[in-house]
């Protein structure tokens, strides 16, 4: 388990970061956290070129506040988000989910950009961003641009993200005062979600998001529904995700899941 | 009935309390605690060291045709590169535990056997060097059908894996005891039941790790591994790498970082590591890391059992019929099949049964070798024979625990012979049955349960009953041979434990074993031990474990197995002590001018019992013999040093009857525990478990619990989720700590431990084993709980929630009308199926061209390098293929057949890389969809195997769809924009599928 060679960059500046991906592409990775990433060049299974440390970078470990909008910096580590002062207040949800990331050691190191890049379809992130509509926000030597979430996650461990941009921040529109509820089934806490769910109440009902099951984190959008109405909505929506069996749980019991929790997290934020 | 066990009065301290039966401070934490541990992987290396890394077989079971080893030879740092054809020559095969023509080496010769088998050495400057040359090394394999199950490597038809063997039985024999085919005839009942028990290993934080120096110039091997015993193995390695054993020298560390058996299984490394050093004539290490250890190091054995009871009316046991079938992985290897023999005298339990019939069959299987592992064929033993005594119960609905009390060994019955021949030693198991029900609070948990249920609420309580064996018999393994062989064979029995104290001039004691600790603690036991003998302080005694092979004392019994430091190791010190002590007595005896019976050892001083003031310093007695032996009495001997071998006379070999005393001591375990299962995800809660132990005399209390909290931990991981799982082509699925769950700390509840101490009559310190029992105990004692809960009749571990809500829940419900009912993407057979189609702005003969044209395929497969065309329909590719950050390359082959221009046809392809394999087929179809375009239609099977499967399994299936959706993507481009419709598609897609991460079959 030594990876294959690798240059290793400490980037100085946002525009080294950013010249480096630009004359790599994608034989360069950016490293921020490593918490998925250095597991997979010690098993080989990721042989970059080049990594682009860019945790230095004071720039992108910034959380704001403005207008009712988060915004996360790239280098903004998980456990720093989940010690912010003002997260139970703007982002009840993230306040819920990112307790479930792991453990406290790897929240210590990983960020919250860097699982949205990775986005792993069993993560929490890609889920609560999902489940809050928020944008990725993307930069290159040759644009900048936002991309809400519903179009980021493209596929499995895919993303919209381009060969030679950064994910510079992340934002969230606040949630201030909406019910929110989360909930995640793993074999033991920290492992990866057999199901993930997220709950959000919207001016019109419910939004409900679903992790773990299908390739990219699902959302959706239904009216106050309660009884049959509800059931057959998430019956269909858990056989709509595509359950797979592998060796931790059934196609069958991932449904189950959605259907069980779906129902009491929806029945609780509509309270 | 609880005993203290009579202790000298010499063994006193200042208080005049034993050290024997403290806690003590472990004199081992100070350095372990500070991060001054001395593991094998800290060490030095000897100036020059080179490193290896081993290349592994990515098949359960294939030919391999060539190795083309030219380039990693080549690459920068490389010293050698070792296939099975120079390792055959520079050892011979591994010694077989059965009577068969069949061979065993380190490393795959001809065949490779099972995902992980090694397949060559490189030995490098280092080990990233190394790695990086063991991806330049080219195996063409020609895969063959391998087998997973036990059962299904009996059929007639499965694929066999040693020509050797005529099948893949390597032993079948039957015994019988007493008489029960008249008991089972006459007996009012009969019940019955089929276990599987799963794969697991108790995977310490060490991995496995060897050191080894060939010296050319004696033809001798200087090799430093986290070996850990029994040494019987040293003449296994010895002879395999073709020296005498005088001729390997074999240390330990001082420190190991866990074994629990799981050490054992390093010895082949020993070997291919001590060849390669010949090889180069340079030092080589190797240190395993975490892949290689759970896809290749060691298992327990999975067993497929059938026990039968006949049963009285009051549900008295009068006999039973075992039918075992073991299963050992792909090679025999030394001690196996000891797993299965080591209960062979325990196989009626705690129970009074004297009728008993047993069948053993022993096979092999496309799995990873079996090995030691913690509790040792106790967990496969007691999860039949305690789940039968819940149907039993429950089939004459009777309390379980009054089956049990009904059938325990009369208290009055000790020593008790065992139907199969054990000498159980000692215990009151009613007796610690009556207190664990009292202090455990049996009645309130079963009122809990009530109140529980009575809420709706899933609940249930389960209770176990089990004799832990400890000290092993050497000679049980041949209880798998016939007495005849036996005979032919000659003798094996006892169990040969040594025990060296030393005294040097200045006074000062040091101990030293052959006991091979892996964490527990011996050093802090035996200065106990020493210092109650001695009359000194636990910190006056310097205690070493390490071995070295060439200069200590050591017996094949030495090593860190069976649960046999307390009762074997630690009395052996004890007598070695005792045999100095004497002599110290009789030149005090002289020199004080007493009679050497009025002698006492206490509080440093060695002087007469009647006149305490009449006394000399310990250090001055035990010094003379340095300074002055000429002023020692005649009689009195040396008391530098002296070395204690001893071996238990009821260790005798098998008798002509088969009967097997397999274990020297038996201690008692009786659990209960009260679990909750949730209604919406059915995880198992251990609401409390008790956990009663006598293991006799109790040395060091705390270690004691520990190694009882330890062992629960290990068992609670077998019961709800570990398992070493193999699809059934036997790709190995469980290859990362992801896959591969071991309980941690927020998953262990701390079980309630009560005691008992009845001691045994056969050690020197009374003391029993206890470090396995909660392996054999706890696993079937969950596994009641929980079919009690679900009023289950049969549940299977690791007890996953998907599994039991699979059992418990009704139907499930439909999907709407119209919606369609996702497809099971993965069978049985694990094969990945699927189909799509996708609309294509190109008519169908342009899609044809297309398909067929090698520059065509090379835009639109992801990542393809370059194609060769062979022929008009076989194309070979390099590929790289990715998902997310995991990327590979492939190499590809493709063939077309029933072509079908421009409507139809099919694809054959395979691909294989570093990541793994895959092979698919697919049939693409082609119609006109009335705009000018295609519709094309695509279905595929696939399958997947290699490092990928093992380490990425949650995601494959996902990630072939990726890439089968790039391909369609593209080729949609390509055939003219318009992307496409639904999906992915892909034909091409052989090159694509196959290569996808690792390849996909």
């Amino acid at each position: 388990m030594k990876p294959a060679a690798f240059d290793y960059v400490r980037a100085e500046s946002l525009d080294e970061v950013l010249e480096g991906l630009s004359n790599e592409g994608g034989n360069a990775r950016v490293l921020a956290g490593g918490q998925s990433l250095m597991a997979m060049l010690n098993m080989r299974l990721a042989r970059p070129k080049v990594l682009i440390d860019i945790m230095r970078l004071k720039e992108l470990n910034r959380v704001e506040e403005r207008a009712g909008v988060v915004t996360i910096g790239a280098g903004v580590r998980q456990a720093t988000l989940l010690a912010w002062p003002e997260l139970t207040r703007t982002l009840p949800l993230l306040a819920l989910a990112l307790p479930w990331i792991g453990h406290v050691q790897t929240r210590s190191r990983g960020t919250i950009c860097g699982s949205l890049a990775h986005a792993d379809p069993s993560a929490e992130m890609p889920l609560a961003l999902i489940a809050l509509g928020g944008e990725v926000h993307l930069r290159s030597k040759r644009q900048r641009r936002r991309v809400p979430a519903r179009d980021f996650f493209v596929g499995m461990m895919a993303t919209d993200r381009a060969e030679d941009e950064l994910i510079e921040a992340v934002s969230f529109p606040g949630h201030r005062g909406g019910g929110c509820a989360f909930r995640e089934v793993a074999r033991r806490h920290g492992d990866f979600a057999i199901v993930a769910c997220a709950a959000v109440a919207t001016p019109n009902g419910v939004r409900f998001a679903v992790g773990g099951v299908a390739d990219v984190p699902m959302a959706r959008d239904w009216p106050c529904l309660d009884g049959t109405a509800l059931d057959d909505a998430l019956n269909g929506f858990a056989y709509e995700l595509d359950a797979r069996d592998d060796v931790h749980a059934t196609a069958r019991y991932r449904r189950d899941l959605v259907r069980i929790i779906g129902r009491d997290l929806i029945g609780e934020v509509l309270q | 009935m609880a005993q203290v066990a009579a202790r000298p009065a010499s063994s006193v301290d200042m208080e005049g309390r034993p050290w024997v039966g403290r806690s003590i401070e472990r004199v081992e934490d100070a350095a372990l605690l500070t991060g001054r541990g001395r593991f094998i992987d800290d060490i030095g290396t000897p100036p020059g060291t080179l490193h290896a890394a081993i290349l592994r077989s990515p098949h359960a079971h294939a030919d391999i045709i060539s190795i083309d080893a030219e380039a990693a030879r080549r690459a920068p740092g490389v010293a050698a590169v070792l296939t099975g054809k120079q390792i055959e020559a520079l050892t011979s095969s591994l010694v077989v535990g059965v009577k068969a023509p069949v061979e065993c080496w380190p490393i795959a010769t001809k065949r490779v056997r099972y995902v992980g088998e090694p397949v060559a050495v490189v030995v490098a400057s280092d080990r990233a060097r190394a790695e990086d040359a063991v991806e330049l090394i080219d195996v063409e394999y020609r895969p063959c059908m391998a087998v997973v199950d036990p059962l299904a490597a009996l059929a007639a038809d499965a694929p066999v894996l040693h020509d050797g063997f005529p099948s893949n039985l390597a032993s079948d024999r039957s015994f019988s005891y007493g008489d029960p085919d008249q008991a089972f005839a006459q007996a009012p009942h009969r019940f019955s039941i089929d276990i599987r028990y799963p794969r697991n290993s108790c995977t310490p934080i060490e991995t496995y790790g060897v050191i080894a120096t060939h010296d050319a110039a004696e033809d001798a091997f200087d090799i430093l591994a986290n070996f850990q015993g029994p040494f019987s193995i040293h003449t296994v390695i010895s002879r395999a790498l073709k020296v005498p054993g005088n001729r390997l020298r074999l240390r330990t560390p001082p420190d190991s970082g866990g074994s629990f058996g799981v050490k054992q299984g390093v010895f082949p490394y020993i070997v291919l590591i001590g060849a390669a050093s010949r090889a180069v004539g340079r030092p080589v290490k190797w240190i395993e890391d975490r892949l290689e250890h759970l896809t290749a190091s060691v298992s327990a054995t999975n067993r497929a059992t059938t026990l039968s009871a006949a049963v009285a009316a009051d549900g008295r046991i009068l006999a039973l019929d075992w039918d075992q079938v073991e299963d050992c992985g792909a090679h025999l290897r030394a001690p196996e099949p000891a797993t299965l023999y080591r209960m062979h005298g325990n196989l009626t339990g705690a129970y009074d049964i004297r009728h008993v019939k047993v069948r053993n069959r022993v096979v092999v299987t496309n799995k990873t070798p079996t090995g030691l592992n913690r509790g040792f064929g106790g967990p496969q033993v007691y999860f039949a024979l305690e789940r039968l005594v819940q149907r039993i119960a429950i089939g004459l609905r009777l309390d379980p625990l009054d089956v049990i009390k009904r059938n325990l060994v009369p208290a009055n019955a000790f020593p008790y012979r065992t139907a199969t021949g054990a000498l159980l030693d000692s215990g009151n198991y009613q007796e610690a049955v009556a207190r664990a029900v009292e202090q455990g609070r049996l009645a309130e948990l079963m009122a809990r349960r009530d109140e529980a249920r009575a809420q709706g609420r899933l609940y249930g309580i389960g209770f176990t009953a089990v004799v832990e064996p400890s000290v092993s018999n050497m000679g049980y393994i041949t209880t798998v041979l016939t007495a005849a062989e036996r005979r032919k064979a000659g003798p094996k029995n006892g169990a040969q434990a040594t025990a060296t104290i030393a005294l040097d001039p200045l006074g000062s004691v040091t101990v030293h074993v052959a006991s091979v600790p892996q964490g527990q603690g011996h050093r802090t036991v035996l200065s106990q031990v020493v210092a109650d003998v001695f009359g000194l302080k636990p910190q006056d005694i310097r205690v070493n474990t390490e071995i070295d092979t060439a200069k200590d004392a050591w017996s094949i019994a030495s090593g860190n197995y069976a649960s046999r430091f307390a009762a074997a190791v630690a009395g052996t010190a004890k007598l070695a002590a005792e045999r100095i002590a004497a002599r110290l007595a009789r030149v005090a005896a002289s020199q004080l001018n007493v009679e050497p019976a009025d002698i006492v050892f206490a509080a440093g001083f060695v002087g007469s019992k009647h006149n305490p003031e009449n006394r000399l310093a310990f250090s001055r007695v035990a010094a003379l013999s340095h300074w002055s032996p000429g002023s020692l009495r005649d009689d009195a001997d040396q008391t530098i040093r002296e070395t204690v071998f001893w071996s238990p006379p009821e260790l005798t070999a098998p008798d002509d009857d088969d009967r097997m005393n397999s274990s020297l001591c038996h201690g008692f375990i009786f659990d209960f525990c009260g679990v909750e299962i949730d209604r919406t995800t059915f995880e198992t809660r251990i609401d409390r478990y008790v956990t009663m132990h006598d293991c006799g005399t109790i040395l060091h209390p705390a270690m004691v619990n520990g190694q009882i909290r330890g062992g629960f931990a290990q068992a609670l991981g077998a019961a709800l989720y570990e398992e070493y799982a193999y699809a059934a082509d036997g790709s190995f699925l469980t290859g990362t700590f992801a896959d591969y769950l071991l309980p941690t700390t927020t998953e262990v509840p701390d079980p309630q431990i009560i005691h008992m101490e009845t001691p045994s009559p056969l050690t020197p310190l009374g003391a029993k084993g206890v470090g396995e029992g909660n392996c054999m105990s706890t696993p079937v004692c969950i596994a009641n709980a929980v079919a009690d809960a679900l009023r289950l009749a049969d549940v299977t571990l690791p007890l996953v929630p998907a599994k039991l809500a699979d059992l418990a829940r009704g139907p499930e419900p439909l999907p709407a009308a119209g919606q369609t009912r996702a497809a099971a993407a993965r069978e049985a057979d694990r094969r990945l199926r699927g189909e799509g189609s996708a609309a294509v702005k190109a008519a169908p003969e342009q899609v044809w061209t297309m398909l067929l044209d090698a520059r065509t395929l090379q835009a639109v497969i992801p990542g393809c390098q370059r194609i060769e065309k062979v022929s008009d329909t076989h194309f070979r590719a390099d590929v790289t293929l990715g998902i997310g950050p995991v990327t590979g390359r492939y190499r590809a082959d493709v063939e077309l057949f029933d072509l079908d221009p421009p409507n139809a046809v099919r694809l054959r392809g395979k691909a294989e890389g570093a990541l793994g394999f895959g092979d698919a087929e697919g049939r693409i179809t082609l119609e006109p969809d009335g705009k000018g375009g295609t519709r094309l239609r695509y279905s595929y099977d696939a399958s997947i195997g290699g490092k990928v499967a093992s380490i990425g399994g949650r995601l494959l299936d996902g990630a072939t769809r990726v890439i089968i959706g790039q391909f369609f993507a593209a080729l949609a481009r390509k055939a003219g924009g318009g992307a496409s419709a639904s999906g992915f598609s892909l034909v091409a897609l052989l090159g694509r599928l196959a290569s996808l991460f690792g390849g996909r079959r």
